[in-house]
């Protein structure tokens, strides 16, 4: 724009050096003309200033998106120029919903999202943040009444190109924000996008001898100081930075051509036509702010009808756009939706802070740890202010950046630690900043994809609660269970799981309870930033609930959830923090607690015939860790914490069952998990109740003899063992309503033993066991308590009588058989078993 | 304590009369070819200037093709941290686990700053006070009374007066109270002499570098006040397996030849192994990135490693065919691994069986492993 096209600060000049000088032939009336001789025109309202060139340009300000050094310069450089109109890069379709953007409920980072009405997943988004430049712009705009427009491709065409090809997350200078992927980050297709795209930022560092394109950026742009180094008039030193971009820029597109992206040439031809009606509209006084790589080819010279041939047979989709709320994080993500820049919030500091950005970093550092209570002094941050400095001057840079303050706090606050350090990028670096969007903004592609799911599920939403009773064997029946525990997950709480009325314990009943309240639709709302379909929503949150979670049981539950909620592409991520969790967690108990969840997933998944392959594997390692973990765990135990365990080894007992039988690598599983409950029924230290308990498990899985069970029990209850020890043996033994009464009740020899050892219990410490033993025996049914009191009571079978095989003496009977009495029921025996009678056979 | 060579410290020195020549005196050329060619701004007495000493530290090529070896192979920011910090003034702590090159990297910066790596004060758990600032040569002190020919100037003190800097070494080893007369010296820069009812001030260019090892928290940690002195920069452990892995069988090449043991050449693998144990254990996580793991109690450092390898190959050597198996090495890892019976049986039982066991290749190991540890 100015005549100073080279008399910028001297670091812009540096990056252009190169085949810059040489302007193009095509090079027409823009800012980027090095032609452009006549001084710039302070305090006009014009922008163009006379230049040599038939007629004065619009003033084409390229930015890098999302940096904030650009969005200073964009606010200057509009200050300054004062434009009749200002056209931004973005869908025009947008246009409607910009005045959104002064409303005082709007706060950035927001998005702007466009999705295809009868495909919601179809969507891009256009993130902006609070820096970034064409925020800056719109709000300018809106402020000074200066009509605002996007001029970028509609959204309705690039939509409907998507599929074909989709454009690179990182297009032009760094990050831009048409780089939005169908709202789930589809990490598949981002792989596929490795085609050598030119960075033309990287050429440009690299021209100008830096190894880091970004921090080349940073340095000549971002970091440069608003007052500047040049000369001329205030509108000038504006505009001066914008003019040397367009020309290294210009030398660039020379070299590079599209850049490997052919598809900028549509859009640029669109933003071309855009830029003429807007000229014949407004005049020439037109400010475009763009990504710096579309500046050379606004700028050139071609006919109407050349770029109407480029934009002819575009497939077109029909869109709807709305402002959806960001946040810091998203921005930050690389895949998916993220606009792909590293530090969001220290973007925002830079941009927000009045002056002296790194002591205010520093200050904001230090507050952050303090509040973590770590102690950090004033003195503190004056070292750490002072090594960013040095540290900048040592490596030539004009002021310090992040990765400079980065280490000096690493080294002066962090005492050479990476950990808190990771707090610091985690709040500040990236940051919490969550957006907002005024309620007047039109409702997200996301209560669109549920109202189309209502209709097609017949599940009307409600304000009277009703139950719904589902047979997951059917299609419509597992879809609907399948939306509702979408929801749940998305918190938007519609249905809510109830005790089932058909009294079926089968896995494949479910029962809901049912009522739409008026406050889920500001749910839903607020769950349009997870994605633009209840399927692609859920997933994202449950990944990123995944990756947040810190216990290993809420990872379960997420696990098992997402199961329910057939998401199986938010499964490799959930299982991934699952090992994660698993292998890091030092708690027994916790892993045991884990296990029957999964082992329960695994059953689920089986019902609805999702793949559960990965969740095998990972419940298979699970026990694994447990086998190994569990023989240490189980000394030196209270009573309450022996008693939790024994829950939880019953617990792994009967999932393990269900691992093996999912699980191609548990191989051996079954063996390994006898071998550890032999051992814990062999050890001494191990608490009596976990050692009766492996006993137990062993003897009815037949891994034990009779004979060995008898021995174990006698050791256990042998004179030298302390009374209450043995009565919690008992306790594991036989206790509770897993069946322990009729075991007592059929073998003799078990109950002898038990008999033997109550008996010659000493009278003081009877009366310390008794709770124990009433607890045990209180849980058996009334029925065999009765038995086994009878048995007790007439006391033991006499010696022999059980040796002939056949005389076994079973309570209430007398020893022997009544053959006239056998013989009666006999037939209504075979006719209920369904056998044909065996002359010989002869048993009751 | 600290084998240089264990980080990727490349020793050249070869002095003729000396075990071990000073850092300075071993790359004398090299330090005077920087001088000449350093035309950037020096802090005061500083004999090269701060983009010197980072190049003399990492290596490169002088304009007049002089190379500078590497002193330092490691992450470029960790020594411009360094740098940067003796040239603001503050005291530099260098941190890590014993074998990563701290007590070498502090010579280096020394000889390179001030062109002397002998003001060193090592740290003891019997460091007395007179080590940090002065003692007396007690003969004359009561001979002549107080005086300042009667006292004995320690290191620190020397450094001071000369503006030059100093070396603490094994910081964290020192006794507290004697740890505390730091602070004065670091914070006011002065060192009182009341005895004479004098001072030592520090001219500029003086500082110090210190060096803790950051497993031995708890000997005698530093108060946050000293704490406060430092800006600490921690050294890592190699970056890469082949680094690492390169590291180890270049030094087990050095003992095995000094102790007369037959070359393995087949044993290439087995370290490889070895290497791939300790740094996934180290790490917590396996070599693919895919499996988390809990780490051991001990440091698993390339010097243990090491250690590990040159047990095995005397062991083949000695009772085996010659060639190091897995048998050889597995005894070894398993007393690097556990050094805590309970805990650390656990993982390294665990890392066993989700890991090794499902490894290709590795089933004698595993089979070694599991007869090691029963």
């Amino acid at each position: 724009m100015s005549a100073q096209a080279t008399a910028g600060p001297s670091t812009v000049g540096q990056a252009t050096t190169g085949p810059a000088s040489a302007g193009p032939a095509t090079t027409g009336p823009a800012t980027a003309g090095p032609a452009a001789t006549a001084p710039a025109d302070v305090g006009s309202s014009t922008t163009g200033p006379a230049t040599t060139v038939a007629f004065a340009g619009p003033l084409l300000l390229g930015v890098r998106h999302h940096g904030p050094g650009s969005a200073r310069a964009v606010l200057a450089a509009l200050d300054a120029a004062r434009p009749a109109a200002v056209l931004i890069e973005g869908p025009p379709e947008g246009d409607a919903l910009l005045p959104l953007a002064a409303d005082p409920q709007m706060r950035p980072p927001v998005a702007l999202l466009a999705h295809a009405v009868d495909d919601p997943g179809r969507a891009a988004f256009w993130p902006l943040a609070e820096f970034s430049p064409e925020w800056v712009a719109i709000r300018w705009a809106l402020a000074h009444d200066i009509p605002v427009r996007f001029i970028d491709l509609p959204a309705t065409h690039s939509l409907a190109l998507k599929e074909p090809h989709r454009e690179a997350p990182a297009e032009e200078s760094g990050p831009a924000p048409v780089s939005a992927e169908d709202g789930d980050g589809d990490r598949d297709r981002d792989r596929d996008e490795v085609t050598p795209v030119v960075d033309p930022i990287r050429v440009l560092a690299e021209t100008a001898g830096y190894d880091d394109p970004e921090r080349w950026w940073e340095d000549v742009v971002e970091h440069r100081s608003p007052d500047g180094s040049a000369t001329t008039g205030a509108a000038a030193d504006a505009l001066a930075p914008f003019t040397a971009l367009a020309e290294a820029m210009t030398a660039l597109r020379e070299a590079y051509g599209d850049g490997g992206q052919p598809r900028d040439a549509v859009r640029e031809a669109y933003m071309r036509i855009q830029l003429r009606t807007a000229r014949k509209e407004f005049g020439d006084g037109v400010a475009v702010v763009c990504g710096a790589w579309h500046v050379p080819a606004l700028a050139a010279r071609t006919t109407l009808a050349a770029d109407r041939a480029l934009l002819k047979g575009l497939p077109k989709v029909k869109t709807e756009m709305t402002w959806v709320p960001w946040t810091h994080r998203r921005l930050a993500r690389h895949s998916g939706y993220g606009a792909g820049i590293d530090s969001p919030g220290w973007y925002g500091h830079l941009f927000g802070a009045a002056d002296r950005p790194i002591e205010r970093w520093m200050t904001k550092v230090a507050g952050l740890l303090r509040e973590e209570d770590r102690f950090v002094s004033t003195a503190h941050v004056i070292e750490a202010v002072r090594l960013a400095e040095t540290l900048a001057a040592m490596r030539g840079r004009p002021l310090a950046g992040l990765s400079e303050t980065t280490d000096a706090v690493r080294a002066v606050m962090c005492e050479g630690s990476d950990v808190p350090l990771a707090l610091i990028q985690d709040r500040l670096v990236v940051g919490e900043t969550l957006g907002e969007v005024p309620d007047s903004a039109p409702a997200v592609p996301l209560q669109r994809d549920l109202t189309r799911s209502q209709r097609t599920l017949r599940l009307k939403p409600e304000a009277l609660e009703r139950e719904l009773d589902l047979d997951l064997r059917k299609e419509t029946d597992a879809a609907k269970s399948r939306l509702l525990h979408r929801l749940r997950l998305l918190s938007i709480g519609w249905g809510e799981p109830a005790e089932s009325q058909s009294r079926s314990t089968g896995t494949f009943r479910e029962s809901w309870r049912l009522r739409w309240e008026p406050e889920l639709h500001v749910r839903v709302a607020e769950a349009g930033v997870w994605g633009t379909t209840v399927e692609t929503a859920a997933t994202a949150k449950a990944e990123s609930g995944a990756l947040a979670a810190t216990a290993l049981s809420e990872v379960t539950a997420l696990a098992e959830h997402c199961l329910l909620a057939g998401l199986p592409d938010a499964l490799p991520v959930v299982m991934k923090a699952l090992a994660d969790r698993a292998a890091l967690d030092a708690d027994v108990g916790h892993l045991a607690d884990a296990l029957p969840a999964l082992a329960r997933s695994l059953r689920y998944g089986d019902v609805r015939s999702t793949d559960t392959a990965a969740l095998a594997e990972v419940a298979a390692g699970l026990a694994e860790r447990i086998c190994v973990g569990l023989p240490p765990a189980c000394t030196g135990l209270d009573t309450d914490g022996a008693e939790a365990l024994r829950r939880q080894v019953d617990g792994v007992h009967s999932a393990i069952g269900l691992v093996v039988a999912g699980a191609a690598t548990a191989e051996g599983l079954r063996d390994r998990w006898g071998a550890v409950l032999r051992k814990l029924a062999g050890r001494d230290t191990v608490a009596g109740i976990i050692r009766g308990r492996a006993t137990r498990l062993l003897l009815d899985e037949g891994r034990l003899t009779e004979d060995e069970a008898a021995r174990l029990m006698g050791l256990a209850l042998s004179p030298g063992t302390p009374p209450t020890d043995a009565a919690a043996w008992i306790e594991g033994f036989v206790g509770g309503a897993s069946g322990g009464g009729m075991l007592l009740v059929h073998d003799d020899r078990l109950l002898s033993l038990v008999d033997t050892w109550l008996t010659g219990v000493p009278a003081d410490t009877f009366t310390d066991v008794l709770p124990l033993l009433r607890r045990t025996f209180s849980a058996y049914e009334p029925g065999v308590r009765r038995t086994l009191g009878e048995l007790v009571r007439r006391g033991p079978a006499p010696e022999g009588a059980g040796n002939d095989g056949t005389d076994h003496t079973y309570p209430g009977f007398g020893p022997g058989l009544d053959p006239g009495r056998a013989d009666a029921v006999e037939p209504v025996l075979h006719l209920l078993l369904g056998r044909t009678p065996e002359p010989a056979e002869a048993t009751a | 304590m600290t084998v240089p060579e264990t980080t990727a410290a490349v020793d050249g020195a070869t002095g003729p009369e000396a075990l071990r020549p000073h850092a300075e005196d071993a790359f004398a050329d090299e330090l005077k070819a920087l001088a000449a060619a350093d035309d950037r701004p020096r802090p005061a007495r500083w004999r090269l200037s701060p983009w010197a000493v980072a190049t003399y530290l990492q290596g490169g090529t002088l304009p007049d093709g002089t190379v500078i070896t590497p002193k330092y192979v490691g992450p470029r920011r960790l020594i411009e941290v360094a740098v940067t910090t003796l040239a603001t003034d503050r005291a530099l702590l260098l941190l890590g686990v014993p074998g990563t090159a701290k007590t070498w990297v502090s010579e280096h910066l020394a000889a390179a700053v001030s062109g002397d790596s002998t003001l060193l004060v090592q740290g003891t758990a019997g460091t007395p006070e007179e080590a940090v600032r002065y003692g007396w040569n007690y003969a004359r002190l009561l001979a002549q009374g107080p005086s300042r020919e009667a006292l004995v100037p320690s290191p620190l003190m020397r450094a001071m007066s000369e503006g030059m800097t100093a070396r603490v070494e094994e910081l964290t080893r020192i006794p507290a109270d004697v740890q505390d007369s730091l602070i004065t010296i670091l914070s006011e820069k002065t060192l009182p002499i009341p005895e004479l009812g004098q001072e030592v001030q520090a001219v500029r260019g003086f500082n110090v570098i210190a060096t803790a090892n950051d497993r031995d928290r708890g000997v005698n940690e530093l108060s946050s006040a000293l704490r406060r002195r430092f800006n600490t920069v921690v050294l890592p452990l190699p970056a890469t397996p082949d680094a690492e892995v390169d590291i180890v069988s270049r030094r087990v090449d050095q003992i095995g030849r000094s102790l007369d043991l037959p070359a393995a050449p087949e044993g290439l693998s087995e370290i490889r192994r070895v290497v791939t144990v300790f740094r996934e254990l180290r790490d917590g996580v396996t070599a693919d990135g895919r499996t988390k793991l809990k780490s051991p109690s001990g440091t698993l450092s390339t010097a243990e490693a090491i250690s590990v390898v040159t047990n095995g190959l005397a062991l083949a050597a000695h009772f085996g065919d010659g060639i190091l198996r897995p048998a050889d090495v597995a005894a070894g890892i398993l007393g690097a691994v556990v050094r805590d019976p309970a805990a650390d049986r656990v993982v390294w039982q665990e890392y066993l069986e989700t890991v090794v066991r499902e490894r290709d290749g590795w089933k004698d190991f595993y089979r070694a492993c599991r007869e090691a540890s029963v």
